[in-house]
């Protein structure tokens, strides 16, 4: 439903409900602890592999952090698929830290696994239960219909994708093509997927759904798969930002937190 | 103002809030505070869950022969050096015995050979560090469950608790002696064994000989290592600092499902 202040050139709509608004902001914030608990957990052990197990006496790790000490110095490392890079100061030693992320990426700021767990879990049953609450609110009140892609989408995707890259943007009722895809995206594929692979290095889950493990290749492809959906998602919200401060901040905003948004004239 | 200046103080000004925000929830590092509690609240819902969802049965993934390719990594203590182990260790454990107590019918001490005549259960499992690594073994031992059945457990009984030689913290107030415990549904599951084999041979003393506990479908902490003394308990609340096990008290969930 939306509602149109008649007569403006450009009219403000209620574009979005308060499910959408609440719930996006809720995974806003869940999403934000559950990145850097995540890398306090990471430190643990700072190694990435693939297969059912890691190895310790053969090595099937594709993303290494770490340091080596020669004398009085410590380097850091980050060994990727094989090549190596000098991360010191960055990945593997901060200063006197011999830690893989630093203490500014992690939550807690202080090394504790455990309490990084305890947040990790909260946040990621509120990014649950909200997602179940989103699902549903949309499927209702059809705001689900928006995200749909259709025939006419793709026919504008080359157009709309050109549009993106001069960063000239049509404020209009319907989200533009490449705003579905990434939604969609985010929603339907990335965030799922994040609850499986989460849930694939639950050895009590392996139990209910062993299949779920041969999905994903094993426990610790689903470790990796779990960091990299991680990576994608940051991806995602840097894009996000970027098209906010690029298509009108101020509109932008007013739409997420109020619901109102302004059309351009031509959509009158 | 233009867009790529806005833009510039935008990724500026996102930059500082987080550096600054990563500090926010510091304060969930001090225990029964109420943050602490409500975050640990909802964390038990894992447990509830997995309970509701995969019952008391549901097996643990288990695997072949060809999946074991090195060996099993151990963690924690690897070598206790109390004065009554390091006795046993040097009969090569002939003289162990496990003492199982509490609410049970029949307290119990059973000699090394006798838990070993007992019926066995072998299986290839993968062990989950709870820092994250996975490490996949041949485990051979008794059913936690046949051990438990001869002590005949009181109905009052909910929890199975493991004493344990060695400690891991040697402070200036003693030392703590590792303990651990589950749910008698982990108890009686049919992959929760007493270890006395690994990859074919004697458990050796880095991964718990003469006898640790397996519970598949828990973390490796939970998997209580030179256990000594199993005791049957209606609560958790007199043990340690009341959250029933070593790690438990120092800031882990008590289950380790997830």
């Amino acid at each position: 439903m939306s509602y149109t202040s008649a007569g403006a050139e450009r009219p403000l709509i209620y574009r979005q409900s308060g499910w959408t608004r609440i719930t996006h902001w809720v995974w806003a914030i869940c999403l934000f602890f559950l990145m850097l608990t995540g890398l306090q957990i990471f430190n643990a052990h700072p190694t990435l592999n693939i297969g059912i197990e890691s190895g310790f006496e053969y090595d099937n790790a594709v993303l290494d952090i770490g340091a080596r000490r020669q004398g009085d110095v410590i380097t850091g490392y980050t060994n990727l698929l094989g090549w190596e890079f000098d991360t010191t100061g960055w990945l593997g030693v901060q200063g006197d830290k011999v830690q893989a992320f630093p203490s500014a990426l992690t939550i807690p700021s202080n090394r504790s696994l455990a309490t990084g767990r305890v947040i990790h879990f909260f946040f990621a049953w509120i990014l649950v239960g909200t997602l179940t609450v989103w699902l549903v609110a949309s499927a209702i009140n059809g705001h689900l219909r928006a995200l749909r892609i259709g025939r006419a989408d793709l026919a504008a995707l080359p157009h709309d994708i050109a549009a993106h890259a001069r960063l000239k943007f049509h404020h209009t009722r319907d989200y533009n093509v490449l705003q579905k895809l990434a939604y969609a995206g985010v929603l339907f594929v990335l965030l799922p997927l994040m609850i499986l692979t989460g849930l694939s290095m639950s050895p009590g889950f392996n139990a209910i759904a062993p299949w779920l493990l041969d999905v994903f290749g094993g426990r610790q492809t689903a470790r990796t798969l779990h960091f990299i959906t991680m990576v994608l998602l940051i991806g995602f919200f840097i894009i996000h930002m970027l098209m906010i401060l690029a298509a009108g901040p101020i509109n932008e905003l007013r739409s997420i937190i109020t619901g109102w948004y302004r059309l351009d004239p031509e959509e009158k | 103002m233009n867009r790529r200046a806005l833009l510039g103080r935008g990724l500026i000004g996102a930059t500082a809030l987080s550096l600054s925000a990563c500090k926010i929830l510091d304060g969930a590092n001090t225990r029964d505070t109420a943050l602490r509690n409500t975050l640990e609240a909802v964390g038990k819902l894992s447990y509830r869950a997995q309970r509701l969802i995969g019952g008391g049965h549901t097996l643990a993934p288990e695997f072949t022969q060809a999946d074991i390719r090195q060996g099993q990594r151990p963690n924690g203590s690897t070598n206790p050096d109390s004065a009554d182990y390091v006795a046993l260790a040097s009969a090569d454990f002939a003289d162990y015995s496990l003492t199982v107590t509490g609410l049970v019918d029949t307290p119990l001490t059973i000699r090394r050979d006798a838990l070993m005549a007992m019926p066995a259960r072998t299986q290839i499992t993968r062990h989950d560090c709870v820092e994250g690594w996975s490490c996949i073994a041949k485990w051979t031992g008794v059913p936690l469950g046949l051990v438990l059945d001869q002590a005949k457990p009181q109905l009052t009984a909910r929890f199975a608790v493991f004493h344990c030689f060695d400690s891991i913290e040697k402070g200036l107030s003693g030392e703590v002696k590792y303990y651990e415990s589950i749910d008698l549904i982990d108890a009686y599951h049919p992959q929760t064994i007493l270890a006395y084999g690994m990859n074919d041979a004697p458990l050796p003393i880095a991964n718990g000989a003469p006898l640790r506990v397996r519970v598949e479908r828990q973390l490796g902490y939970k998997m209580a290592k030179y256990v000594h003394t199993i005791e049957l308990v209606d609560s958790l609340a007199n043990l340690g600092d009341g959250r029933g096990s070593y790690w438990a008290d120092r800031g882990y969930e008590w289950y380790a499902g997830i």
